[in-house]
This record gives C-alpha cells, sequence and structure tokens, in this order.
C-alpha cells in the first residue's frame, strides 16, 4: 500500500514536471532548431534523430550530385541562419568550408563521420603512401549501415549540444531509430547470405559502394572501355565483354552507356542481364523507391542480389 | 566460350588481329553483317544518285527523314518499327511532295526539296525541343552500327534485298533517265515511276543507314563510294560493282580501326570511305592529278 502511493505520489510530480514544462515544450515546436544538412541522405538522418524539433534543410536535395555542388546565394543565407550545420565529411563536400566561411557562420559544424573506420579508394590502395590521405579516403561511408549509426551518434551527440533540452527525446528517437537500422543491417546480410561468394560480384560504373562492399562481402567492379563522354567504340565494347566473361558477371548496373540498345547488345553477348537502378550519393524524390535511408538501402540490396539471381 | 581455347583454329582465329574480334564477339559480326547489307544496296543507289546529279538531294533526304524518325522515337522509345515506319513516312512526303512541285510548278527540284527538307528539318528541331530530352535523341540519331539486334538485321536485309530487286527491275529506265530525262518522258509511261521509286528506294536505304550509323552518316555510305569509284571506272556496270566493293572495304577497315584504335564506330568507317576518296582523287586514272580533260559526264551504258 505504501509503495503504491509512493509510486501515484512520483507519477503526479512528473505530470506536474511535465505540464510545467510543456509550454517551453509548446515554444520549442513553434520554433524548431534550425539545422542545415549538406546532402539529402545525411538529411534524412538528422530528421530521425531531431523529429519535430528540428527543421532540416538539405543543400544539396534528391537527384543531385553532392560533388558538382554550386552553393547559390540564398543557400549561404540559410546556412548563415542555421543555429547548426551537418555535413559528411571526408572529403565529399569540398565546397562545405568555403561554404560556411562565405556565409559567416560562427555556429556547430558537425561533421557526422567522426569515428568511422574510413576505406581508401582502390585505386589510391595500389598507390604506396603518399600523405594525400584526404584526397583519397572514400566518403560515401553511409554506404554501410553499422556506420550510419555512428552516424545517428554524432547526429544526437551535436543536437545535445545545440539544444540541450531537447536531449531526451533526441536520445529516445535515436534509440528508436539505432532499432531500425539494426534491422536494416540483419536483413541486408540475411539477403545476401543465400548468394554464394563468389558470385557476389557487380560491374556498375557507380565508384561509391566501397564501404558496402567491405560491409556485405561484395565485389563492385568498374566497367571497362566505356564513358559517359564519348559514341561507344567497338574496342571499349569489347573490352567490357571481355571483362563481363572473365569475371562471370550476371548483373550490369552501368549508367555511362547511355544507348540502351547497346546495353542489350552487351546483355546478348554475355548473357549478363541489365539491370535497374542504384542510389549512391542521393535518395529519390518522395515518391522514388528510395525516398529515405533505410528505402535507399533496402532499393539497393533488392536490386543487387536480384540482378545476380536473375529475377 | 571455353572452347576457344580448346580449338587450336579458333585460338588462331581470335589470335588473329584481322579476324580475331569477328571470330571472338558476336556484335561485331552483327556489325559487320548489318554493313554488309548496308553496302550492297546503298552503294548502287549511290552510283544512281551521282549520275543523276542528286548526291545533295542524298544529304536533303536524310535531314527530311530526322522529324519521322524523331517522332517515332517520342512516340514509342527506342522502337526499331516506330523509327523505320516515321523515317520512312516523312523522307516519302518530302521526295513526293517536292517531286510534285518541281513536276507541276515553276520551282525546280533543287528548290522545291529544299523548301521541304527544310520544314520537315524546323519541325524535327521543335519536336526535339519541345520535349527536351535531346540527348537521348542525339544517341538515337548517330546511330548504334554496334548494338544492331536480330530485328535490326533483319530489317537492313529486307531493305537490302528489295532494293537490289527494284534497281534490277528499274535498271533501263533509271539509266535512261539519267542519260535523258526528257527523252525518256517522251517516249515511255515508265518515268514518274523510274523517279518516284528511285526516290523511294534512296528514302528506305537512308532509314537502313540511319539505324546502322545514324542519319549524319548514313548518306556517306551513299555518296563516298559511287564517287571514288568514278576516278576509276567509266561504265556503269564496272562502276555498280566497285562502288559497292569499296563500299564493303570501307566498312570491314572501319570496324576493325575502331576495334584496335578505340575510336566511335560510324564516323571511322565514314573517314575510311574518305580515305579511299582522297587517295583515288590524287592517284585515279581520272583523278585530279592526271592531266587528262575533265571526263565527260556522259556515261556509255
Amino acid at each position: 500500500m505504501n509503495t503504491s502511493l509512493r509510486r501515484h505520489l512520483i507519477a503526479s510530480v512528473i505530470g506536474l514536471a511535465t505540464a510545467a514544462l510543456s509550454p517551453a515544450l509548446l515554444a520549442q515546436t513553434v520554433a524548431p532548431i534550425k539545422a542545415v544538412a549538406s546532402f539529402s541522405i545525411l538529411g534524412d538522418l538528422v530528421r530521425q534523430v531531431g523529429g519535430d524539433r528540428v527543421a532540416v534543410e538539405v543543400l544539396v536535395g534528391p537527384g543531385s550530385d553532392a560533388h558538382v555542388f554550386q552553393p547559390t546565394p540564398s543557400q549561404a543565407r540559410l546556412v548563415g541562419q542555421a543555429q547548426i550545420v551537418f555535413s559528411n565529411g571526408l572529403g565529399f563536400e569540398g565546397w562545405m568550408s568555403r561554404l560556411l566561411g562565405t556565409a559567416g557562420y560562427k555556429g556547430r559544424h558537425v561533421v557526422a563521420s567522426r569515428g568511422i573506420q574510413a576505406i581508401h579508394t582502390e585505386e589510391a590502395g595500389e598507390k604506396p603512401h603518399a600523405g594525400h590521405q584526404h584526397e583519397e579516403t572514400d566518403p560515401h561511408a553511409w554506404q554501410s549501415v553499422p556506420n550510419a549509426m555512428v552516424y545517428v551518434g554524432n547526429i544526437v551527440k551535436g543536437l545535445c549540444e545545440a539544444d540541450a533540452t531537447g536531449c531526451a527525446s533526441y536520445r529516445r528517437n535515436a534509440v528508436a531509430y539505432n532499432a531500425q537500422l539494426k534491422a536494416l543491417d540483419t536483413d541486408i546480410r540475411a539477403t545476401w547470405a543465400v548468394i554464394p561468394a563468389t558470385q557476389r560480384k557487380i560491374i556498375t560504373s557507380h565508384d561509391a559502394f566501397g564501404y558496402y562492399a567491405h560491409a556485405y562481402g561484395v565485389k563492385f567492379l568498374a566497367p571497362q572501355g566505356v564513358n559517359t563522354d564519348s559514341e561507344a567504340s567497338a574496342k571499349g565494347v569489347a573490352q567490357l565483354v571481355r571483362q563481363i566473361k572473365q569475371e562471370q558477371i550476371k548483373a550490369l548496373f552501368v549508367e555511362s552507356i547511355s544507348d540502351p540498345r547497346l546495353i542489350a547488345q552487351i546483355g546478348r553477348e554475355t548473357g549478363a542481364k541489365p539491370a535497374g537502378e542504384l542510389f549512391s550519393d542521393s535518395l529519390s524524390n518522395a515518391q522514388g523507391p528510395a525516398a529515405s535511408y533505410v528505402a535507399m538501402m533496402r532499393a539497393n540490396t533488392t536490386a543487387l542480389t536480384q540482378a545476380i539471381q536473375g529475377h | 566460350m571455353n572452347d576457344i581455347a580448346v580449338s587450336p583454329l579458333m585460338a588462331w582465329l581470335v589470335g588473329n588481329p584481322l579476324l580475331g574480334p569477328f571470330a571472338e564477339f558476336g556484335f561485331m559480326r552483327d556489325a559487320l553483317l548489318g554493313c554488309v547489307a548496308l553496302s550492297l544496296s546503298a552503294a548502287p543507289v549511290g552510283v544512281f544518285l551521282m549520275l543523276r546529279r542528286m548526291s545533295l538531294t542524298g544529304d536533303a533526304m536524310a535531314h527530311a527523314i530526322l522529324p519521322g524518325a524523331a517522332i517515332g522515337y517520342l512516340v514509342s522509345g527506342l522502337s526499331l518499327t516506330a523509327m523505320t515506319i516515321g523515317g520512312i513516312a516523312a523522307g516519302l512526303t518530302v521526295a513526293v511532295g517536292s517531286g510534285l512541285v518541281a513536276r507541276n510548278t515553276v520551282l525546280r527540284e533543287d528548290t522545291s526539296l529544299a523548301a521541304f527538307y527544310l520544314l520537315s528539318l524546323a519541325l524535327g528541331v521543335l519536336i526535339v525541343s519541345v520535349r527536351g530530352n535531346s540527348v537521348d535523341l542525339l544517341h538515337v540519331l548517330f546511330g548504334t552500327v554496334l548494338a544492331l539486334d536480330n530485328a535490326a538485321l533483319t530489317l537492313l536485309g529486307g531493305i537490302s534485298a528489295t532494293t537490289l530487286v527494284a534497281l534490277a527491275l528499274l535498271y533501263r529506265p533509271l539509266v535512261l533517265e539519267c542519260l535523258d530525262p526528257g527523252f525518256l518522258r517522251q517516249v515511255s509511261r515508265w518515268s514518274p515511276v523510274a523517279h518516284y521509286g528511285f526516290l523511294g528506294l534512296l528514302v528506305i536505304n537512308l532509314v537502313a543507314g540511319f539505324h546502322a550509323l545514324g542519319t549524319l552518316m548514313a548518306v556517306g555510305i551513299m555518296v563516298l563510294p559511287a564517287a571514288t569509284a568514278r576516278f576509276w571506272v567509266r561504265r556503269l556496270g564496272p562502276l555498280l560493282l566497285l562502288a559497292t566493293a569499296l563500299a564493303l572495304l570501307a566498312c570491314l577497315s572501319g570496324l576493325l580501326i575502331s576495334y584496335h584504335a578505340d575510336w566511335p564506330t560510324s564516323p571511322v568507317i565514314v573517314l575510311s570511305l574518305g580515305a579511299m576518296y582522297l587517295l583515288s582523287l590524287l592517284f585515279a586514272p581520272q583523278g585530279a592529278l592526271r592531266h587528262q580533260r575533265p571526263a565527260s559526264s556522259h556515261l556509255q551504258a
């Protein structure tokens, strides 16, 4: 009886405290924290952690390329007014420090990839260590789900420092989201588990899947002989055909050949199937198959494994 | 493809720089087959174009095909059928339209054709611009000799066979029309048949060339072999044979050069023809370096 009374008392105290705090909470929802994320995938992660307390603006929107981004004056103003700025780091946004300087931004700048085990791009791996580490690092760290959990940790830390009142809420959101990510990671591993390791080979013109390859044991090869800039030559097509045959590739994700008839011809020649779209550096729009980070990772995994299994 | 290593003959074939690409790669064989079909029909058509002083007409007609193919592409994507029908329809409209104007009004054929093909070209540019995906369309218009599938090869073969049969049937009226169109018109009802039939052949061969080499290059395989052959021979029979042989040779060398030098295929084929033309211009019996009287343009058929 005594304990129950005490419990009751505690509950009502908490209730009172919440009631006393609620005007402050209300004020927060009216004027949320202004956050700016450098690109759409990071923007989604910040949104998941921030929830209603944070208004996220994304500089490089869905479907755009962060490598060749040119900030506009209105985006510089956006950054100047922000309370917290998130970037990927690892040399992904070469324009970020300049933009922060131009915008006169003095606030908190969170590098979301801090603390991950960076890997180096393949060409860099063959070269002896030259000390140009920032140029050789592969920035696409979010392509592995465990790394995304590190991102989430950094985002929570940054948001808590910028908005101490919301810290508990951020932590709660992060725990829930990390559970989703954990399930996603398990699913991806389970999907690949049914495919023998020797068959896990993909030719793709994207160079963004180093972390994915590392985390899930898939080999990504760059297509030889063809590029977007020029008309295909017989030699280029022949090189690609030879590569597909030698590596016994079943799936082609070759966006650098823009003529679908040529991809079809290569498919006939080699038995490899031209497969769908992969999302590497940005989400799709809200109607697309990769509207969020989780959806993107699922869409990529489905596209890759189905192509290999010949569906 | 494992049997390559097993059979010594195949190993030798694949190692051979001239035969190897065709032995190893199906797309090279398809490309060669398509080019052979195209050469067999386009080169003879080109000879008659030259004899009728209509070589530039070929170029104009190639542009006239463009909007039809563009409409076909925009309606149903990279469909062989849609682009073929569109191209032939646009080409025939311009050919018949300009022919009718030339034969029934004060305008000559060159002017009426220019008028019609410019209208057609402007329409094509308008369609492309309004729909906005001009990058795709440019790829389409540049042709893909490396991506010929069975349907495309069947089409090229069919057009080639049709052309050869039609040329055999129209041979006499066509030759007469080349020599003296006015005479043919007086003595025979065959004059319009020969004229429009020939324009029809021109259009279907340009469409075939458009599938293989692209609209911009298709005229090359018509005009250049005929012009080159003319430096060497005068009689019609040898002219037809030599032009065809030169076209075949250029296709083969173009494909091989594209394979070994890593250059885009269609321009290399046309440039092979161009090299033959320039060499013939310099060294052939009736070329520029021979101090002969300019050869008579009349033909001894």
